[in-house]
């Protein structure tokens, strides 16, 4: 157990049992599976055209239920439905998190719903390079399991270079809790993976895993995950090392 | 009207936004609460809305509409507003509000470009940067609009994905705004938005009832039977209706576009920001609308709005296409006023009214439409033929 975590986004579709077996055993440790909204507000161009296309597909909840169950018979790494209010909203939160749960989601996240909202749901908190520090306390008492970092001040997607608001956001967190911390947006690269890793717990990759899927299958995906197991690993190492 | 929790209207409203920008919503609303009452905020922008913007606007009697002799029609003349629509009385309330807050630049939406044009109009004024979202499909049947702003110095950024209209303007505008939020105000142009955004906009365009009000008073001695205004976001009708909310005998009707009729025929829902009566699915996808006017094409409304067709104290109807089109051809050949066609929608309905004073806030001019309802016209022409 090397402690940093490599978190895979897919959206739900046909192929994503498939993908997610091979995100699965060439690394990583959680997966998100995508429940596509039509109006997706956090989401940049990949993860919004990704969504319009499952949606064309008639990806609707229910089949995005049914998905997330056919994945969770093929691995046994932790799934968290990432999705938007409108659909909580639609088909009840209450039941949504039952429902998820019996396909077996072990936890959840709603890209519009701030820290505050819906305190009855359960769920991965987000925190932003601009939120305060109250608020990234309550974020850390309230989240499930660990925090979610957003290494930049904008919607989901692959950058150039790794956020410089990331280094300050993961040394402001730390300060509020123990929990791990894994950081996401704008990490597409191995290179990138690992600079985020050696200032957090673990990265999350959405926009460039949807894209390498769906330009190479789960073969190639397999390929992407390995080179951003690798480079998360490599940082533990020298860590412990320099220890 | 406010509901016992913050930022809602009874059930609806809120703010469902990413984490990020809840700071910035903060931000805005201690802002607002601290401005909106504030001489050194309000005589500046009342100087402004006076030398500027050219308020008051008249209140104009129609007497050439037909049925005019058992029926007083007023219209609120928005449309003889700087820029030709309501839309500036957001939009400068706002730019004040944005220069207060210390930003540097404006990110705008827009449908039919009403709004883009008093956004433009305002940052050139205030010496902000602009730019402003707006769906390809608005930019081909509003050209116009698209000239005015780059004119004015805004930058039109073309959204080429989804419905191309109002709907994906607004979500790429906020995504703009996720992530420029440290120096860019959102200006929003309608009542729609996360909490405080419909509130503030609400307090902005409460200047034309107000005026509206008094102007009646004066005119007839009493209120009016019944307040009649379109509902696209919602932010004339809201403007409109303020001042008549504690008159319970007065009748307030909103008009929808018959293919966008988030009140009438839409479910609770979330979109951009709020809860609100949306046009969506079972599953809470949202639909996509057509309407005629591209100001009204929009699947959600105002979370006010929802809450006063919930509590009965405004009711909401439709007009079609036809329907708009006819009014805005009538009141030109009858009064020679050519009117935007979203309040086509709304003085469509009041011509049916069985009322003896009704007031019908005419939002916007219709220079803008010309193009639309003269094609509309050649078609039929065609037809005949």
């Amino acid at each position: 157990m090397t402690g940093k975590r490599v978190c895979i986004y897919l959206m739900a579709g046909p192929d994503t049992p498939a993908l997610a077996e091979a995100a699965a055993l060439s690394g990583a440790d959680m997966l998100e599976i995508g429940f596509p909204f039509s109006d997706p507000l956090a989401d940049g161009p990949v993860v919004r055209r990704a969504a319009e296309r499952a949606l064309a597909l008639g990806m609707r909840t229910a089949a995005c239920l049914r998905c997330l169950a056919e994945v969770r018979a093929r691995v046994s790494v932790p799934l968290i439905p990432m999705t938007y209010a409108s659909i909580l909203e639609a088909y009840g939160y209450g039941r949504f998190v039952e429902d998820a749960g019996r396909a077996g989601a072990t936890s959840l996240i709603v890209a519009d719903l701030p820290t505050d909202a819906r305190p009855d749901v359960r769920r991965v908190q987000l925190v932003a390079p601009t939120t305060p520090p109250e608020r990234i306390r309550m974020a850390a008492e309230w989240t499930d399991g660990w925090l979610y970092l957003v290494s930049v001040t904008g919607p989901t997607g692959a950058r150039s270079v790794l956020s410089g608001q990331l280094p300050a956001l993961a040394e402001r967190a730390r300060m509020e809790t123990d929990l791990p911390l894994l950081a996401g947006f704008g990490i597409s690269t191995p290179h990138q993976a690992a600079a985020a890793a050696s200032l957090t717990d673990g990265i999350v990759v959405g926009s460039m895993a949807i894209h390498i899927a769906a330009q190479s299958g789960p073969a190639g995906l397999r390929r992407f995950v390995s080179s951003l197991r690798r480079a998360v690993d490599d940082v533990a190492v020298h860590a412990m090392g320099e220890r | 009207v406010n509901g016992e929790r913050s930022g809602y209207y009874g059930e609806f409203g809120g703010a469902y936004v990413p984490e990020t920008l809840v700071p910035a919503l903060a931000q805005l609303e201690r802002g607002w609460e601290q401005l909106r009452n504030d001489p050194s905020y309000l005589e500046p922008l009342q100087w402004l809305q006076r030398t500027y913007a050219g308020r008051p606007t008249p209140l104009y009697r129609a007497e050439r509409l037909p049925g005019a002799k058992r029926r007083r029609i007023y219209l609120k003349r928005e449309d003889l507003c700087h820029t030709g629509a309501h839309k500036i009385n957001n939009a400068l309330g706002q730019a004040l509000l944005a220069v207060r807050l210390g930003k540097t630049r404006i990110v705008a939406e827009t449908g039919a470009g009403q709004h883009g044009v008093a956004a433009a109009t305002v940052c050139a004024r205030f010496g902000l940067r602009c730019d402003v979202y707006m769906g390809e499909e608005d930019m081909r049947r509003q050209r116009s609009n698209v000239a005015r702003m780059a004119l004015l110095g805004a930058e039109v950024r073309p959204v080429r994905f989804g419905t191309r209209t109002l709907k994906e303007a607004t979500s790429e505008a906020i995504r703009d705004w996720l992530a420029n939020v440290e120096t860019t105000h959102y200006l929003i142009g309608s009542a729609v938005g996360p909490h405080p955004y419909p509130r503030i906009v609400h307090d902005l365009q409460s200047v034309i009832g107000r005026e509206a009000r008094a102007q009646i008073l004066e005119s007839e001695g009493r209120l009016p039977d019944a307040v009649v205004a379109c509902v696209g976001g919602g932010s004339n009708a809201i403007g409109i209706f303020s001042a008549f909310i504690d008159d319970p005998h007065v009748d307030l009707i909103g008009v929808e576009a018959e293919g966008a009729a988030s009140l009438v025929r839409g479910r609770p829902a979330i979109l951009h920001g709020s809860r609100s009566s949306v046009l969506a699915d079972e599953d809470g996808q949202i639909l996509s609308t057509h309407s005629i006017s591209a100001g009204l094409d929009y699947p959600g409304v105002g979370p006010e709005h929802a809450h006063l067709r919930d509590s009965g104290r405004a009711r909401y109807v439709t007009a079609t296409d036809d329907d708009a089109a006819a009014a805005f051809r009538l009141l030109a050949e009858r009064e020679g006023i050519i009117p935007a066609l979203e309040p086509s929608h709304a003085l469509a309905h009041a011509l049916e009214l069985d009322a003896e004073v009704v007031l019908v806030c005419l939002s916007g001019r219709g220079d803008k439409d010309l193009a639309i309802v003269l094609e509309r016209s050649g078609a039929e022409a065609t037809l005949a033929t």
